[in-house]
């Protein structure tokens, strides 16, 4: 088999190849161009970050040394030689670990439980009016761009020092992403039950409970763990604003330079956050079948 | 006869008594009480009172630095993230590494940088460089270094071998196969998770100046100490929009460069 080559006459490829000559070229200026920008931005925020590379380099050794001494005992020597001595706070630190987890269960669940309670209103399909659909979409972004640990700060005001600040940050927090979420499941939901039912005259109310709500409690489940997993993260740091928990050891351990305090509860809390990523995964795989956690 | 098992029909209820009794243990737990919630709720509804309506007061240009600071800070560290991130996720990719051994330290340790909170990044930061915003860029780099290991190293994982294994059969090297067959198909990925990452990093740079890492945080949790409301909303208001035009403007960028079919 011959394949034939067609070659083109000189002035029809010339043009051609200063058509393809001019296509790259406008694609490399444009990459180029677009390098320069970020190039020119990221300067800027150097700038403006007072990012300065000599105390970067002067103190970097303090970085690695940091660790180095978080893991080193008052004695001087090595943590992992005398667990029981490094770990000399461990039922304080088990107790408030326990607190970090019942704020993230109890955040989660009443944040859960308000997001199931607004997101049919929040649903493009379900929502009773334009207006009120508007308004809990609005209020539920509300929610979810103020991050939890600024609800925090003002709760602590509101409600005085401890856990139930935290709780209730968690709570707002994870109704604003919940609903979200939440009504993003509505919006996909077969919406032929909900005409089979509205047909024999059953209110709003009737049609959700019978045809959308058993669609979509499956997908609100696995989203509701999925957001206890993040919780767990979240209330760990909660207690550096006072709002309870083991965030607040840790943040006293810190400043106060008490080193291998810092790395026995880093370890806690990495460990706990560890076996809570397991356990969510598992129990997800469990009610849902794989491929539940998009 | 069409009822299920006993057994299967118990175990939502007890389920649903089980959550429901380990959350009022918590709510005894947690001191929660009606009279504290009250209390705070008309404390709270107070405080939003004295919210309105927002004002900067004086301080308007200080706010504004702090804002650009935010900013910086949060393009800065994702930057610095995705740069340091890129070489490490090759080592955690199957197709790359395709030894387990090798794959597994690589694996846990960006789990373990994943697991500590931003926010606990950042005051180890404020130990080595001092306060103020460069300890915020450091805390947003480590951070997401963790985060963005494991997503390249997803996306290069679901790259297409084919064009990899064209580059072999022409004799290319390793490095070529990662340079010419991989980097094209996985950079458009990658690119929008990073844009993606600077929208979400916007809003962590908010908060970890709260504590002392710089940026709009400082001033917010400052105002809120000395109960200056009025600073307060216009602060979170300020955070609202700031966090909404980058939303805006890097779904733009992130649609221009993936096209509009990936919608993530």
């Amino acid at each position: 088999m011959t394949i034939a080559v067609s070659i083109l006459p000189e002035q029809q490829l010339a043009a051609l190849n200063a058509a393809y000559g001019q296509a790259v070229a406008r694609r490399r200026w444009r990459l180029l161009f677009g390098a320069a920008v970020f190039a020119a931005a990221l300067l800027l925020a150097a700038v403006g970050a007072e990012v300065n590379l000599r105390t970067l380099f002067t103190y970097f050794g303090n970085f690695v040394s940091y660790f180095d001494r978080i893991f080193t005992l008052d004695t001087g020597q090595r943590a992992w030689t005398d667990a029981g001595e490094w770990f000399w706070g461990w039922r304080k630190w088990l107790k408030m670990l326990g607190e970090t987890l019942l704020i993230s269960y109890v955040g989660t669940l009443t944040g859960a439980v308000f997001a199931f309670a607004l997101n049919f209103f929040a649903a493009e399909n379900t929502s009773p009016a334009p207006w009120l659909r508007f308004v809990v979409r609005r209020l539920l972004e509300f929610a979810r761009t103020v991050p939890g640990i600024v609800f925090a700060l003002i709760f602590v005001i509101a409600f005085g020092l401890g856990p139930m600040a935290g709780v209730l940050a968690i709570a707002i927090h994870s109704t604003g992403a919940l609903g979200k979420l939440f009504s993003e499941i509505v919006e996909n939901a077969d919406m032929k039950p909900a005409e089979g039912i509205r047909s024999t005259g059953a209110s709003w109310l009737s049609c959700m409970r019978f045809a959308i709500v058993p669609q979509v409690t499956a997908g609100y489940a696995s989203y509701a763990l999925l957001r206890f997993e993040i919780n767990v993260r979240e209330a760990s740091v909660m207690g550096f604003v006072g709002a309870g928990g083991i965030g607040q050891e840790l943040v006293v351990a810190i400043r106060k330079f008490y080193y291998s305090d810092v790395s026995a509860i880093l370890l806690t809390i990495i460990v706990t956050v560890f076996m809570i990523d397991i356990a969510t995964g598992w129990l997800r795989g469990r009610l849902f079948g794989k491929g539940a956690r998009t | 006869m069409f009822d299920r098992p006993a057994s299967a029909r118990l175990a939502m209820p007890a389920m649903i008594v089980a959550a429901l009794a380990v959350f009022v243990y918590g709510l005894v737990d947690l001191d929660f009480s009606p009279s504290r919630f009250i209390n705070g709720l008309s404390q709270l509804g107070w405080i939003s009172m004295m919210m309105i309506p927002p004002d900067p007061g004086s301080s308007l240009p200080i706010y504004l630095k702090a804002l650009g600071e935010t900013l910086s800070i949060a393009l800065l560290g994702t930057t610095l993230a995705a740069v340091f991130a890129l070489p490490v996720s090759l080592f955690a990719a199957r197709n790359i590494v395709p030894s387990k051994i090798l794959r597994f330290p690589v694996r846990r340790f960006l789990d373990s940088i994943r697991g500590v909170d931003t926010l606990i990044w950042a005051l180890v930061w404020i130990n080595v460089v001092g306060l103020g915003p460069f300890a915020g860029v450091l805390a947003i780099a480590v951070s997401d270094f963790g985060a963005f290991g494991k997503l390249f190293s997803e996306a290069i994982e679901g790259a297409d071998q084919k064009q990899v294994e064209g580059i072999r059969a022409s004799g290319g090297s390793p490095l070529h196969e990662i340079r010419f067959g991989l980097l094209p198909q996985v950079l458009p990925v990658i690119a929008g998770q990073v844009l993606y990452f600077i929208e979400s990093n916007t809003r962590s740079a908010t908060i970890i100046g709260i504590v002392g890492a710089g940026g709009i945080g400082l001033q917010l949790a400052e105002q809120i100490r000395v109960l200056e409301w009025q600073k307060v909303s216009f602060l979170i208001l300020m955070i609202l929009v700031a966090v909404a035009a980058i939303d805006f403007i890097s779904s733009k960028l992130r649609f221009a460069i993936i096209g509009p079919r990936a919608v993530a």
